[in-house]
């Protein structure tokens, strides 16, 4: 669990899936949680002697597809990149993030991430912020 | 949330959520399970699933659970729908990520006494020839052109490379060929994921076993397939990898914004669907088919390779080293299918979820070997533990849409499998059992362990009580290989 103050994000029980409760005060940190909590569940190493950066650009209708189209994305590229983010800077603007992020190289992933899921997905403002949970197939 | 006062009991083996229970169901939830499974299904948010399913357009019948029934994304695993085709829908997400995950049965002469020393062995060589593993490439990578075949011909391409026999083919769902494929509906992304998996293992629920035929229940099925008491069979479960991965991906993010444009309303985003005579609907049906044949083409690599760590192991010390196929199918798959409905024929789009097509005797487009005994039907156990070969029967084409159970099915999530069972320990417990085991990840061992699953036994005697199986042969595990 990576509990910072007003944002973080911990994982919760589902039978056969994962299932990631995130929370941030906006959407860019709750995308942010989202994806290192990702991270968190694929248990990568990562050789940190090589940075790398990237810039995306991920559009959707609304914020839940924002959400699952970042995470979509970040996925293909530990699959056909090989590489892992864990620093962010993420701008959302009306249904686009522009993101430039920086990783490394993965040297070893302990668990297999099929894909992010829309099921019961719907980010809800709390008191501290927004909340979403997200389910993966794994 | 469905409690299990909500049902009706058919009998002591089949249950019903009649449509009256939500005013969105379309048709009723048929369950097939024992009030002790019922119980454990009931601990989570399968039954809901279910019912969510039942709100599909087009639906016909009654959407139809397995005792094996879990908790998973939208759909539950376990459920079988079918839609009205062409005017009903197609739901990626009914169907699963994993396009094409299944299940393939290779059977040999060999005999356990005379290799129990070589299994060690056996499956280091099995670990070596079969890449498995997270983000693990294959022996292969596709050009765009190769890729493109695999997409339209799956294991007919690997029986023009050499990699497969007539026979192999013959004892495969759609004979490993899927028609209706249509590679230009799969996106760039899908075929990256794709180019260098073919021919892997993956990793999570995925394995290569040997086992041993430990019970045989019907004789004259088990000799038309070719399995003799006391004897090695070999089982590779897997599906599409990444490239199955992507195109559920693709589709269930398209499927997002055409929902509203067929006034289509739904309790949960993940069952987006499109009509499947749609542009929408015909384009994801084609790439899906894409998917099912670079699955059926996956499996048939790692069959030769399997074949190769036998020959490596055991030729010179046994006669006859060679493995047979029995049957291979398919666990998540969406195919066109006639079926009784409501007493007449009718073309129908069967979602299957985890659940396994189980069409009786008689039915066309079964192997003729099969057209007497029914579609030899595969299902592993959980680790360690037994898995079952069974045939479809006429009840299983009356009541399940030619559909039965897939596997034990879970019940303890992986992190609370993980905080009970130590990879270690699990592993020392099975090798005390004569079990051998070769695993890329302790945790990952863990959270396959037997305590997270219901017991197959238990699963595969509610299918055949309900007359929607029949059992034929009980495997026992003897060596195991997971990514």
């Amino acid at each position: 669990m990576n509990m910072l103050e007003n944002a973080g994000f911990e994982e919760r029980e589902h039978t056969a899936d994962w299932s990631l409760h995130v929370w941030a005060p906006d959407l860019a940190g709750l995308i942010e949680q989202a994806a290192k909590g990702m991270a968190d569940l694929s248990g990568i190493k990562t050789d940190d002697k090589e940075r790398v950066t990237r810039t995306i650009k991920i559009e959707s209708t609304d914020a839940e597809g924002l959400l699952v189209n970042f995470l979509t994305e970040l996925l293909h590229l530990m699959d056909t990149a090989g590489l892992i983010f864990d620093t962010f800077n993420l701008v959302v603007a009306e249904n686009v993030v522009n993101a430039k992020m920086e990783g490394s190289p993965i040297l070893e992933r302990k668990k297999e991430i099929k894909a992010v899921t829309y099921h019961n997905l719907k980010i809800e403002k709390k008191s501290r912020g927004l909340e979403a949970e997200i389910v993966f197939d794994v | 949330m469905v409690a299990l006062s909500d049902l009706k009991k058919i009998s002591d083996v089949e249950w019903e959520i009649p449509t009256a229970f939500r005013a969105d169901m379309r048709v009723p939830v048929a369950i097939f399970a024992t009030r002790e499974l019922l119980e454990a299904i009931a601990g989570d948010k399968s039954l809901d699933q279910a019912v969510n399913a039942a709100t599909l357009p087009g639906l016909v019948g009654r959407v139809v659970v397995m005792p094996d029934m879990h908790q998973g994304y939208g759909f539950p695993i376990g459920g079988v729908a079918a839609t009205e085709y062409p005017h009903g829908v197609i739901s990626p997400g009914a169907i699963g990520y994993d396009i094409n995950c299944g299940v393939r049965l290779l059977a040999s002469q060999i005999e356990l006494d005379r290799v129990s020393d070589e299994l060690d062995d056996l499956a280091m060589s099995l670990n070596r020839h079969c890449p498995s593993g997270v983000g693990v490439s294959g022996h292969y990578r596709l050009n765009d052109k190769e890729l493109d075949q695999v997409m339209r011909e799956g294991a007919q391409w690997a029986l023009k490379k050499g990699f497969a026999s007539e026979a192999d083919l013959g004892r495969t769902e759609e004979f490993g060929s899927i028609q209706g494929a249509d590679p230009a509906k799969v996106s760039q992304r899908a075929k990256q994921r794709g180019a260098n998996q073919i021919g892997t293992l993956g990793a999570g629920n995925h394995f290569i076993e040997v086992d041993v035929v430990d019970k045989v229940f019907d004789e004259d099925a088990a000799n038309v397939m070719g399995l003799r008491e006391g004897n090695l069979t070999l089982m590779i479960h897997c599906g599409s990898r990444g490239f199955g991965h992507q195109i559920c991906t693709d589709y269930v993010r398209d499927f997002q914004s055409i929902v509203p444009k067929y006034k289509i309303q739904l309790p949960d985003r993940e069952l987006v669907c499109a009509p499947m005579n749609s542009a929408e609907g015909k384009a994801y049906f084609g790439a899906m088919n894409s998917a099912a044949n670079f699955a059926f083409a996956n499996r048939q690599l790692l069959a030769y390779h399997a074949r190769q760590a036998f020959e490596e192991s055991l030729a010179g010390r046994v006669k006859n080293w060679h493995l047979h196929q029995v049957y291979d199918i398919a666990h998540n798959m969406g195919k066109v299918e006639t079926h009784k409905v409501d007493g007449k024929n009718m073309e129908v789009c069967v979602h299957r979820k985890g659940a396994t097509r189980a069409f009786g005797p008689g039915t066309p487009g079964l192997p003729g070997e099969f057209q007497k005994i029914g579609q030899p039907v595969l299902v592993p156990g959980s680790m360690g533990t037994a898995s079952w070969v069974l045939v479809g029967t006429e009840g299983s084409m009356a009541r399940s849409f030619g559909s039965t159970c897939h596997g034990a099915g879970r019940t303890m999530s992986r992190s609370k499998a993980k905080k009970t069972v130590r990879g270690s320990e699990l592993r020392a417990e099975l090798e005390a059992r004569g079990i051998h085991v070769q695993a890329g990840s302790l945790p990952g061992l863990a959270e396959e362990a037997p305590q997270a699953y219901k017991d197959v036994d238990e699963v595969v005697e509610t299918v055949a009580r309900a007359g929607i199986a029949r059992k034929v042969a009980r495997l026992r595990p003897v060596a195991v290989v997971k990514g």
